[in-house]
């Protein structure tokens, strides 16, 4: 026989559904030209992308990639259209090289990742985590013991990150 | 499995690659960074569960990125803003005031 054989497993079936849902938001949200239109199909990227987090087993990161990206980040960026361009339309393309010379420039980074990919031989591994059972209690217990100076770090971070975005997103008295 | 997550993630990366390069609107292009920011937390938890030494740190990794991406959108549209109520302008062609 030989040729191309495929296990089609479940994780591999979700993975192809996600993996569509994904590549046809982002395409999309480069194809689209209002731009409010481009904000949903990034959060469906994001959803897609939540849901293969899920297949991987790491369902803590899965709600926190709805929560904040899906959630949070979509609707920052609704805001931030709201504020800046209202009825935002993307205008026709006036530099047809700049595009091109773009296009080929990531065309041949992907050529290089996926050659790369393909020939990398990847150490036969320990068979892989099962993380799934208490996924969110074991990574509790991780952030509070041997990753706790980070996470004080960034919660320190993210109080200064907003309040500087307050500050310069306020009006400026005359 | 993990070359096909691997693939993935480099899909998403130069897509919003190419969209980071070639958009004018100031709020795509951050959009687009978010792109690439998720490819990378998508190889991060792949290689959390099929990696050569597969362990947690990886997931908790993203963790961080992912709270350190919303600080960078939140600052990133604060930035937005403020620049257009000054140049009345949301185009990334025209803040080219360090050029002159």
């Amino acid at each position: 026989m030989g040729g191309f054989y495929i296990d089609w497993s479940g994780e591999l079936v979700a993975f192809f559904a996600f993996a569509v849902v994904m590549i046809v938001g982002a395409v999309l949200m480069l194809t689209l030209t209002k731009v409010v239109h481009m904000v949903a199909s990034l959060a469906a990227v994001f959803l897609g992308l939540g849901g293969m987090f899920v297949v991987l087993e790491a369902e803590f990161v899965a709600f926190t990639q709805v929560l904040l990206y899906a959630g949070a980040v979509t609707i920052l960026l609704i805001f931030g259209i709201m504020m800046t361009d209202h009825q935002a339309v993307q205008r026709e393309p006036v530099r047809p090289a700049h595009e091109i010379v773009s296009a080929v420039a990531s065309i041949v980074l992907f050529g290089i990742l996926f050659y790369a990919i393909r020939t990398t031989e990847f150490a036969p591994s320990a068979p892989p985590l099962q993380a799934g059972v208490d996924n969110a209690m074991e990574i509790g217990k991780q952030l509070y013991t041997q990753h706790v100076i980070p996470f004080e770090l960034v919660s320190v971070l993210l109080t200064v990150a907003f309040i500087g975005a307050i500050v310069i997103a306020k009006k400026e008295a005359e | 499995m993990l070359s096909s997550y691997l693939t993935m993630a480099a899909i998403l990366f130069c897509i919003g690659l190419y969209g980071a390069l070639t958009k004018r609107n100031a709020v795509i292009v951050l959009m687009s960074v978010e792109l690439m920011l998720n490819s990378v937390n998508l190889n991060l938890v792949a290689f959390s569960k099929y990696g050569v030494v597969p362990s947690l740190t990886g997931q908790i990794f993203s963790l961080f990125t992912i709270s350190v991406a919303a600080a960078e959108v939140a600052v990133g549209v604060a930035i937005l803003i403020a620049l257009f109520r000054s140049r009345g302008s949301a185009n990334v062609d025209e803040f080219n005031e360090m050029r002159r």
